[in-house]
């Protein structure tokens, strides 16, 4: 922290200004001047707590995406596919069970499962031909997509929240004051915040594993160097296998969640790989805190554009991307390997 | 980068006497005469529709895929932009020509026109090869990927210049000496000369001392570096000059539908690309073309086929997505390395240049 002041000293000053200009806007009650111009309070806040949730669910899917990128150098294009996949299964179990914390279970076990079956039959037998390796994930993509449209037609699916957690909580954050003084706080739906709750947690578990335990070890030693890690004795298709499970499962839970708070349909797929795909070019390939980073900025960016500027708020976040691009190839946390 | 390999190790096909003295029209495989009576003749035989709609479509998207060998085959460099760029020129021509659209189209004659739609696409490309030769390999597919659908949403809401999600329809070729080119047989010959011309050009910049430069960019671009060539401009040379061949194909296709919209620079539209340079192989320029006529027949006539077999029609997707698996699992160099090996195990005739084909690498 103190290296970065000491050597980016105008960065720094920029950097604080920016934060500090942010925590005002979010705290303090907005003059009228302001108001005109931005409008109201109400909706700058909706527009980032709904960034700040849609960032959470980004890095859900985006998590799984960088990770078997980061171990095993494939871009698997099917990785919306699996997303939507999850969205699918999830919403049959929940109607079928009525129980909803179970179709997160299912979704993970059964595009997890997938996901295992992708990567024995067909990755495992080209590895490191990258280029292939995407390919052929653009064929699943392409095959899974038509068969989803078969199975589950071109409907949208809504997988309902439970009564505990619909309906809006009231956030201690003044919002505005009513002529007669008093003063009006933020309502937001419950599930939002709980999907984020529960993404902060999968996060810092998947930052635990990966540095607390042994298999957490293994697979970043094979991030580091595969051969080594395979001549050291270790089994390397099985922690591959794990790690392309778990990509998956993760993805397949991203698809319940994004099946509640959104809908699920033929088209999302493609959506989500593309989100993903933007959302690890600018926080760093195979770099979970990266992806963490991207999917912040990215969906954030996405709310806030689509509320000032609705008509190119899809187009912003590729400006992101390319500014990134412009001035960090890498992405913003590289993995540095 | 292992599909596009040995491009240089494995002549042309059928370039087996190359070394034989006399005229340069002595010097011309046979197989090209061959291929090149046969086009010519089409006209006589098929009707209509198959070369309007399959033999013309399938030329410009040979074109559009043509630009995409060139990148990928030679360069090393996967772009999924290729679609996008020749779809921005045909918007160009949309814009600065004629089209139904008379509130924006600007009514420039064609010459003027059809200029600047290949300067304007030339430039998107250039731009987009220069973001995207920052990166390497795997990372090209995703960022252009991702350019191509910024400019497809882009398009989209856009309705001061693009005219937003219904875009241009209207877009005529122009009349010149008398001859109307949006008919079938004159708009055949236009493209087939155009892709004929697209194909040698590709063929002789692979051969020129720049294409085998971007040869050596792709296979060792440190020891290029070392050599003194400068890597970067290579392959942004390489971009400008892939987009020269997609944009002219972009006007085409414009010129061949009369409409163009978002739609057309989908996701699906630049995977089909993809899709279709992989299927015919990457190693040769004829390779593009195949598949495109593959993927031509396959998109139009697979309803007919699949209702045949007893199955809903809708379901084409699905079997140009399992082809396109099959024939990615199978070879590495899709029909053209089919072909190859299957040549190279029924008969000898390699031996006389005295090289192993590699079928497999």
């Amino acid at each position: 922290m103190n290296r970065f002041i000491a050597r980016h000293p105008v960065w720094s000053l920029i950097i604080i200004i920016a934060v500090a200009i942010f925590l005002v806007a979010v705290f303090a009650q907005w003059p009228k001047d302001i108001v005109a111009m931005f409008g109201k309070k109400k909706v700058f806040l909706h527009a980032l707590f709904n960034g700040v949730t849609l960032g959470a669910l980004y890095f859900l899917v985006a998590s799984g995406f960088t990770l078997i990128f980061g171990l095993m150098k494939n871009v698997n294009m099917a990785h919306g596919s699996l997303y939507l996949l999850g969205g699918y299964v999830g919403y049959e179990v929940a109607e079928y069970t009525g129980w909803w914390p179970l179709s997160f279970v299912a979704a993970f076990l059964v595009v997890g499962v997938v996901g295992v079956l992708m990567q024995y039959f067909i990755f495992r037998r080209m590895e490191g031909e990258d280029l292939r390796q995407t390919l052929v994930s653009i064929g699943i993509s392409i095959v899974f997509a038509d068969l989803m449209l078969w199975a589950w037609g071109g409907d949208f699916y809504q997988i309902l929240a439970p009564e505990w957690l619909s309906g809006p909580v009231v956030i201690p954050l003044v919002t505005a004051v009513k002529s007669s003084g008093t003063l009006v706080y933020l309502k937001y739906p419950v599930v939002r915040l709980a999907i984020l709750f529960a993404s902060i947690v999968v996060g810092i578990l998947m930052w635990l594993t990966l540095n607390r335990t042994r298999i957490g070890m293994l697979v970043r030693a094979g991030v580091d160097d595969r051969e080594m890690l395979t001549a050291t004795g270790v089994r390397i298709q099985r922690v591959f296998l794990l790690v392309f499970g778990f990509g998956a499962g993760l993805a397949g839970i991203a698809g319940v969640v994004g099946g509640t708070f959104q809908s699920i349909a033929p088209g999302e797929d493609m959506r989500f790989l593309l989100a993903s795909l933007v959302v690890v070019i600018v926080g760093g390939m195979g770099s979970i805190p990266g992806a963490a980073l991207g999917a912040l900025i990215i969906g954030v960016a996405e709310q806030f554009g689509s509320v000032y500027f609705p008509t190119y708020a899809v187009v912003l976040t590729f400006l992101i991307m390319v500014a990134v691009l412009a001035f960090k190839p890498q992405g913003l946390i590289s993995s540095g390997r | 980068m292992v599909v596009v390999e040995n491009y240089n190790k494995t002549p042309p096909p059928n370039d087996g006497n190359r070394g034989a003295k006399g005229g340069w029209l002595s010097r011309i495989p046979t197989a090209y005469w061959v291929v090149g009576f046969i086009m010519l003749c089409m006209p006589l035989v098929v009707t209509p529709f198959i070369l309007f709609q399959i033999f013309g479509w399938a030329l410009i998207l040979g074109m559009i895929a043509l630009s995409l060998m060139f990148l990928g085959g030679l360069g090393g460099m996967v772009s999924l932009a290729q679609m996008t760029i020749a779809v921005c020129a045909g918007y160009m021509v949309a814009i600065f020509g004629d089209s139904a659209i008379t509130s924006i189209s600007l009514g420039l004659p064609w010459w003027l026109a059809v200029p600047i739609a290949i300067i304007v696409g030339t430039i998107f490309g250039t731009l987009t090869g220069a973001i995207a030769v920052r990166t390497e390999g795997i990372y090209t597919i995703m960022i252009t990927l991702a350019i191509a659908a910024a400019f497809f949403y882009f398009t989209r809401q856009n309705y001061v210049i693009f005219n937003g999600f219904s875009g241009f329809n209207g877009v005529m070729p122009p009349v010149i000496f008398g001859i109307d080119w949006h008919n079938p047989t004159p708009f055949y010959y236009l493209v087939l000369f155009i892709a004929t011309l697209a194909y040698l050009l590709v063929l002789y910049v692979s051969r020129s001392p720049f294409g085998l430069a971007l040869q050596g960019v792709r296979d060792n671009s440190r020891r290029m570096a070392a050599l003194g060539f400068n890597v970067t401009a290579h392959r942004i040379a390489a971009y400008t000059f892939a987009s020269v061949i997609a944009s002219v194909a972009g006007i085409l296709l414009v010129w061949q539908n009369s409409q163009i919209s978002p739609g057309t620079a989908g996701i699906g539209a630049a995977i089909d690309i993809l899709i279709i340079a992989v299927v015919g192989g990457m190693r040769h320029p004829i390779g593009p073309f195949i598949g495109a006529l593959i993927y031509v027949i396959l998109r139009t006539f697979a309803l007919d086929i699949l209702v045949s077999f007893g199955m809903a029609g809708e379901r084409f997707q699905l079997l140009i997505g399992i082809g396109f698996l099959i024939i990615v699992l199978w070879s590495s160099d899709g029909v053209l390395g089919i072909w190859r090996s299957w040549r190279e195990r029924s008969s000898n005739i390699n031996k006389l240049t005295g090289e192993k084909m590699d079928g497999q690498s």
